[in-house]
């Protein structure tokens, strides 16, 4: 069987081409806004497009990967599914990268991809690469289609895949036979239910019960919260648990925002360069409660000595998740929107006022040692920190953060303020340098009304600079906020502090950014004294439309805390 | 047997039978480093439902989450996986040996009894012989064949029937409801309510 099965009986019919079909669909699908590039075969889906501008907005980036991480940003801002069209052969593999991503961070995404004509396939033909199987690794499904009968169909089932369940990245690669082939159009019929696809288990009741009584029980409980509540909407439900059951709660990086920063039970962020307190009470708790998150090896470092002391509950919608790293003493699977309200109801309400007072102990500990000097440096050269810092300040916690990859993605997720979800953007999982600057601009078309703040190394800039040019056409108000240290900064405080200092092609030198961003026509500046950065930041967000902010910060500068990789999460570093 | 040693297991899934699902699966596999021994594809007893039987050397852990992982494929229905006395396998081999060689060596002749081969097509240049058994039955008799100018040889990859499962029918019938039934992921805790509360 090579078809798939095609569900909607014609009644009434029209002749559609199925490069209509594919828009028809987008639009039944309530998407308003495409990230694409053309190219020869996907033509026939953008002549379609042509008659579908008034309806669909097309956005026209500089690079398919560009294109995916503009969809990735889209997606996590607005929670919606993000949509890419590129071209075959090099389009197509250059969304690798974005598939990757989307695929480790659950991003709903639907890339759409041209294919040479069917029966060109396996002949090397020009442009001709095998999608399907370069990208099933990094997809949550994907699917060729020969016929344009099989197009809405596809689509459908395309669309619930990548937002149910564990949303993912799905690719649909299409031939130019069926994108131009006409046929009996019988409307769209959405897809709920696919027979081999279990997208959320059944919530059992004796997991919660479990649950409950160990949390009831417990005297010391944490609780890590991880992206899997904004995926599941279930942030209310979240803060009422952790309320009623006087938890305290840290964020995974990919957490961030699901919580408002300012609230009494957060006790900050997990991991490598995470707050000190959450990583060392990891080994101190008695039950560990896991929510939506997947015990990263960047989480927990060294795993045989992490949390050994304490039970652990995890609620995860995907079951793979559970026992994966971390063998769980009650998993409660389920989609935590609806698994945490029957939890709360079952917990006692209780305040663990010692229990936090530890983690707050820590945490002037910490902010003795490290974040006191980050964000109020007597140093000379600026810090990362205090432009964070002044960042808060002057947009009271209310912008979309996006970050790129390295010290600055650290730092900003560290002590950027979130007042609401959504507000955190960064390639978690895969670490993807060129990923801000993209993500910024679907961020910003997910959320158009919020100020959004691409922040930036100089180093990952670089590999994606050309998107402002999508700026520079379709008038994306990005605040591109690059924290210039003139290295590959976290390579090479890797190099500092673990290979003796021997600086390996970290140093990098970058050209005039803000000449750059004028020449796309985007206006800017460079700072360099701290008596400036407070004016700079604040004509930054006050302009109307994108603006380029340059800072340059202390060349040497590290992130601290650190739990170096191969030590336990209580063996961390404050400097 | 201690599930943290490796042992032999027999993996069981029920897929759609879509294109390309040889290559999904068998990239789960070959990610984490994981060799495939045998692997074969077949009609099920369900119709229009796919069998995979997958043969790997690993630790039950590592097969329990090989499966999870497999059953995240949203083509694929479900994953069993068995030890092998939880199964009744076989695999299939094929030998083609010169004709002469079965009529005038005796000890040839006693060979083919002794493991209950039988001859599929005989010329008067060469003879094929056909027996079904374990893995170390077939090997054995190749072994011995080998000494008497064996030809070709093949062997098929292992299939097997899962001892006390009641086939898919029912289950099938479970996926197709809209309403997803309580199965979907066995529960290994629910009466071990004991070994929960332990603090
Ligand atoms: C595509 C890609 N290539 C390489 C890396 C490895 N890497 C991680 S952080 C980093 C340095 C980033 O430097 P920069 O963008 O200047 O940011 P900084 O760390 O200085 O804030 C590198 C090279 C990566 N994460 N992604």
């Amino acid at each position: 069987m090579n078809t798939l099965e095609i569900t909607k009986e014609p009644e009434t019919t029209t002749q559609l081409s199925g490069s209509q079909a594919v828009l028809e669909a987008l639009l039944a699908e309530g998407v308003d806004t495409i990230f694409g590039y053309p190219g020869g075969a996907i033509m026939p889906i953008y002549d379609a497009l042509y008659d579908y501008n008034d309806r669909l907005k097309h956005i026209l980036v500089r690079h398919e990967q560009g294109g995916i991480h503009a969809a990735q940003g889209y997606a996590r801002t607005s929670g919606r599914v993000g949509v890419v069209f590129a071209t075959s052969g090099p389009g197509a593999t250059n969304l690798v990268t974005g598939l990757a991503d989307a695929m480790i961070d659950s991003n709903p995404i639907v890339c759409v991809t041209g294919q040479v004509f069917a029966h060109l396939l396996g002949t090397d033909a020009f442009q001709e690469t095998d999608v399907i199987n370069i990208t099933a690794p990094v997809t949550k499904w994907n699917y060729q289609v020969t016929d344009a009968c099989e197009i809405p169909t596809a689509l459908a089932k395309a669309f619930h895949v990548a937002r149910t369940g564990r949303p993912g990245p799905v690719l649909i690669d299409i031939t130019k036979n069926a994108q131009l082939q006409l046929f009996a159009y019988a409307g769209y019929q959405p897809c709920n239910h696919i027979r081999s696809y279990r997208p959320k288990p059944i919530v059992r009741m004796e997991y919660v019960q479990q649950a409950a009584a160990l949390i009831n029980e417990a005297k010391k409980p944490f609780v890590l919260f991880g992206q899997g509540v904004i995926l599941g909407k279930a942030e209310a439900a979240f803060k009422a648990f952790i309320e009623k059951a006087g938890i305290p709660a840290a964020a995974t990086v990919m957490g961030l925002s699901a919580l408002e920063t300012s609230h009494p039970l957060h006790v900050g962020m997990l991991g490598m360069h995470g707050n000190y307190a959450p990583n060392v009470l990891t080994n101190d708790c008695d039950v560990l409660i896991a929510i939506g998150m997947r015990f990263d090896d960047r989480v927990t470092g060294r795993l045989d000595k992490y949390a050994k002391q304490a039970k652990i509950i995890h609620l995860d919608i995907d079951p793979a998740e559970i026992d994966k790293n971390l063998k769980a003493t009650v998993p409660v699977w389920g989609d935590c929107k609806e698994t945490l309200p029957l939890l709360t109801d079952l917990v006692t309400r209780r305040d663990h006022k010692e229990w936090l007072g530890r983690f707050r102990e820590l945490e002037q500990a910490e902010i003795k040692e490290v974040i006191h000097d980050e964000l109020n440096p007597t140093s000379e050269v600026l810090t990362m920190g205090e432009v964070i810092r002044t960042l808060n300040e002057l947009t009271g916690g209310d912008a979309v953060i996006v970050t790129d990859v390295g010290q600055h993605q650290m730092v900003a997720c560290r002590y950027a303020k979130f007042n609401q979800s959504k507000s955190n953007v960064t390639s978690g999982g895969l670490g993807t340098m060129g990923f801000g600057l993209p993500a910024a601009i679907g961020a910003w078309y997910g959320t158009p009304d919020r100020t959004v703040v691409a922040i930036i190394g100089d180093g990952g800039i670089q590999m994606t600079i050309q998107e402002l040019g999508t700026i520079m056409q379709f008038g994306a108000k990005v605040k591109i906020l690059i924290l210039n240290n003139e290295f590959l900064g976290m390579v090479r405080q890797w190099q500092q502090l673990f290979h003796d200092k021997r600086y390996s092609f970290v140093n990098i030198t970058s050209p005039d950014f803000v000449t750059v961003a004028k020449g796309y026509g985007i206006p800017g500046q460079s700072i360099r004294e701290r008596k400036d950065l407070k004016q700079a930041v604040s004509d930054m967000i006050a302009h109307d439309g994108s603006y380029l902010l340059e800072v340059m910060v202390g060349k040497e500068n590290n992130v601290f805390p650190m739990v170096p990789q191969g030590s336990s999460v209580a063996e961390i570093r404050l400097k | 047997m201690n599930n943290m040693e490796k042992q032999e297991y027999t993996i069981t899934l029920y897929t759609e039978n879509s294109i390309g699902m040889i290559g999904r699966i068998s990239t789960i596999f070959s990610r984490r480093k994981i060799n495939i021994e045998s692997l074969n594809t077949s009609p099920s007893e369900a119709e229009g439902i796919h069998r995979f039987t997958i043969v790997i050397n690993e630790t039950e852990e590592v097969v329990r989450k090989l499966c999870r992982q497999i059953e995240k494929q949203v083509e694929v229905l479900k994953a069993y996986y068995n030890t092998n006395d939880e199964v009744i396998w076989q695999e299939q081999a094929l030998y083609k040996v010169p004709t002469e060689v079965v009529t005038e060596k005796a000890p040839v002749e006693r060979l083919l009894r002794q493991y209950g081969a039988s001859a599929v097509v005989i010329r008067n240049d060469y003879t094929v012989f056909e027996t079904a058994g374990h893995r170390e039955e077939i090997d054995a008799l190749t072994d011995a064949l080998a000494e008497y100018n064996l030809i070709e040889f093949v062997r098929s990859a292992r299939i097997a029937i899962i001892k006390d499962s009641e086939g898919f029918h029912k289950k099938l019938k479970e996926f197709e409801e809209t309403e997803p039934a309580e199965e979907v992921v066995e529960n290994r805790y629910l009466n071990k309510q004991d070994k929960v509360f332990t603090m």
